[in-house]
């Protein structure tokens, strides 16, 4: 293998060519748009970010100085840090949670033999295709507190007397953007969760009924323990998500009402593009990123242990 | 719902379902199909009905009579086709990039001997796990410098390295389930690695390749932050910003809104309906049968 190889450079690098017998590139030039793109609008912008996140940059005015952890001082005492903080982890574990329960029953649904099962996955696929911000202009209009159709479905069925200003109230603004993820994400959950339910292997089932356990039973003690780490690994990726919202909340309430929606993504993206607070921006935002990588740390905590669990 | 049924043989063997539920299991999937399109079919309805009945109660379920002023309001009042020409402008050049440089790292990564590949994998699948909103000021910062700041440029670059952890690593996982004896054949042959790929490993792996770059479309038709970030004139704005700025100075037009969510999601249902067994696999590495 290794012979080819070599042999395989002298020849792409035409033999003969003395200059370029000692330019070895090898097979790594194949990776370099691919790392140099990364490299350059991932890694480097995020360490820029620290290096403004210790500054106190603004685009406004020529102010750019060292100020060291004052940023940070600062995110630790402000109200709206703290206000955004807690409706990102309602939502995030608001979402994720019903998210991972719809997309469970789903999966199950999909994994039994129907007529036009493949028609329910195609239109399961429409929510997850269509564009976020369309999502949220949709949901605006579903949920418009004047003319939606869902204020006039819940008075049909008298479930309501009066109509509900379901995005511009403070009380019920969050839970409905909480329902149009749910809505745009489920079905991409019910189909991870099918992925993973279909490498259970089907004798499994047998040896359930052959012991004489009912379906309720092969379900809780059989498939479920069988699909935890699927089950953690989809709700990880969907909770990191979660976490970052923000063209949702941006395009259907903006924050507001009154900052009842406004999450951390949303209030980042002000501090830097309306507050032009570089320094202060970039500090919250490398705040979000280590939690990021704290939820991410604690879910393969999770993960690693189960795994051990199924596998002993 | 029965859990015992989903062993193919027992079905085949004329296994009896208990008939209770097997409608339970009709039920849910006809409330799955409905929730999902839904919300969109009524969005098609709006946009075809006349601003006065979108007003009235009870709503209009179907759109009797049919207008199109809505479409036209958007294409003569508000340009949408100026938005959409720059999101095709753009949404097009990011996929070909991705697909061109993606797939020629998947495949080095996949045949090539590169050492520590698994550890380039890793940090690759690390870096698409950044949130985006972490980036995002510092590229403003660089593009402010470079003078990229409206311009086609900026979106593409960055849509480019946004998308690569994904075709690299679909692509990754489809190129290695090709025998290897079919490339190593051309490689005694004395062609090169670059020549393998172009004529035999990516003419080979053209669904995959279709269906990743469809998902990398997709990402890039559909994204917001850094299109609102970094432009501000109708010339670079992409339509999910043309989108968001649908909103009118006393009301919202929601005729309008609608008319214009179907222009821009109707090709990709369509395109998603079309393709959806492939996507299916492609999302999810393989794993779901039919």
């Amino acid at each position: 293998m290794a012979i080819t190889e070599a042999e395989m450079h002298t020849r792409t690098l035409r033999p003969g060519n003395i200059r370029f017998r000692f330019w070895r590139p090898g097979p790594f030039v194949f990776l370099l748009p691919t790392l140099a793109s990364i490299g350059a609008i991932a890694i480097y912008p995020v360490l820029l970010g620290l290096w403004l996140s210790f500054r106190d940059t603004t685009l406004s005015s020529p102010t750019d100085t060292f100020i060291g952890l004052a940023n940070y001082g600062q995110i630790v005492s402000d109200s709206q840090f703290w206000n955004a903080w807690t409706h990102t982890i309602q939502f995030t574990a608001a979402s994720t949670l019903l998210e991972t329960l719809f997309g469970l029953m789903i999966a199950l649904v999909l994994a039994e033999q129907f007529r036009g099962r493949g028609i329910v996955r195609a239109a399961m696929l429409v929510p997850w295709a269509i564009p976020t911000v369309v999502t949220s202009k949709m949901f605006g209009w579903l949920f418009d507190g004047q003319n939606g159709i869902v204020n006039y479905l819940l008075r049909f069925v008298g479930l309501i007397q009066h109509n509900i200003d379901w995005i511009g109230s403070p009380d019920f603004a969050l839970g409905t953007i909480i329902i149009a993820d749910v809505w745009k994400t489920t079905p991409f959950m019910g189909l991870l969760l099918l992925a993973g339910l279909q490498t259970i292997p089907s004798s499994l089932a047998e040896a359930s009924v052959i012991d004489g356990a009912n379906a309720w039973q092969h379900f809780w003690y059989v498939k479920l323990p069988l699909l935890t780490p699927t089950l953690l690994i989809a709700s990880m990726f969907r909770a990191l998500d979660a976490f970052r919202i923000f063209d949702l909340v941006y395009v259907l309430t903006g924050g507001g009402p009154a900052d009842a929606t406004e999450v951390l993504s949303t209030l980042t993206y002000k501090q830097l593009f309306s507050a032009l607070q570089v320094g202060y921006g970039s500090a919250l935002a490398t705040t979000m990123f280590i939690t990021e990588i704290v939820i991410a740390v604690i879910f393969g905590v999770f993960l690693l242990r189960k795994m051990r669990e199924v596998g002993q | 719902m029965s859990k015992m049924g989903t062993s193919r043989q027992k079905w085949q063997q004329g296994f009896k379902f208990p008939s209770r539920s097997r409608v339970l299991i009709y039920l849910s999937a006809l409330v799955i199909v409905c929730w999902s399109v839904g919300p969109f079919l009524w969005q098609m309805s709006t946009s075809l009905q006349p601003d006065s009945q979108l007003l009235s109660s009870p709503p209009h379920l179907f759109p009797y009579p049919i207008t199109i002023e809505h479409f036209v309001n958007i294409f003569v009042g508000k340009s949408f086709h100026r938005y959409l020409i720059n999101s095709v402008i753009v949404t097009v050049a990011t996929t070909f990039l991705c697909l061109l440089f993606g797939s020629i790292a998947a495949y080095a990564l996949a045949r090539l001997e590169i050492r520590g590949r698994f550890r380039v994998l890793g940090f690759i699948l690390g870096v698409s796990m950044f949130p985006q909103i972490a980036i995002v000021g510092p590229l403003y910062v660089l593009g402010t410098n470079f003078g990229w700041l409206d311009t086609y440029r900026v979106l593409i670059v960055i849509y480019l390295a946004l998308g690569l952890p994904l075709v690299t690593w679909v692509l990754f996982g489809y190129f290695r389930s090709i025998p290897r004896t079919i490339d190593e054949a051309a490689r005694i042959d004395g062609a090169r690695p670059l020549r393998i790929f172009f004529r035999i490993i990516l003419p080979m792996s053209l669904p995959a390749v279709v269906t990743t770059g469809m998902l990398c479309f997709i990402a890039a038709w559909n994204e917001f932050m850094f299109a609102l970030a970094f432009t501000s004139d109708i010339n670079h704005q992409t339509v999910p910003v043309g989108i968001a700025n649908f909103t009118g100075l006393h009301y919202v037009p929601w005729g309008d809104v609608a008319a214009a969510s179907v222009v821009v999601t109707l090709p990709l249902v369509v395109m998603v309906l079309v393709f959806q067994q492939h996507i299916i696999s492609g999302l999810t590495g393989g794993a779901v049968k039919e």
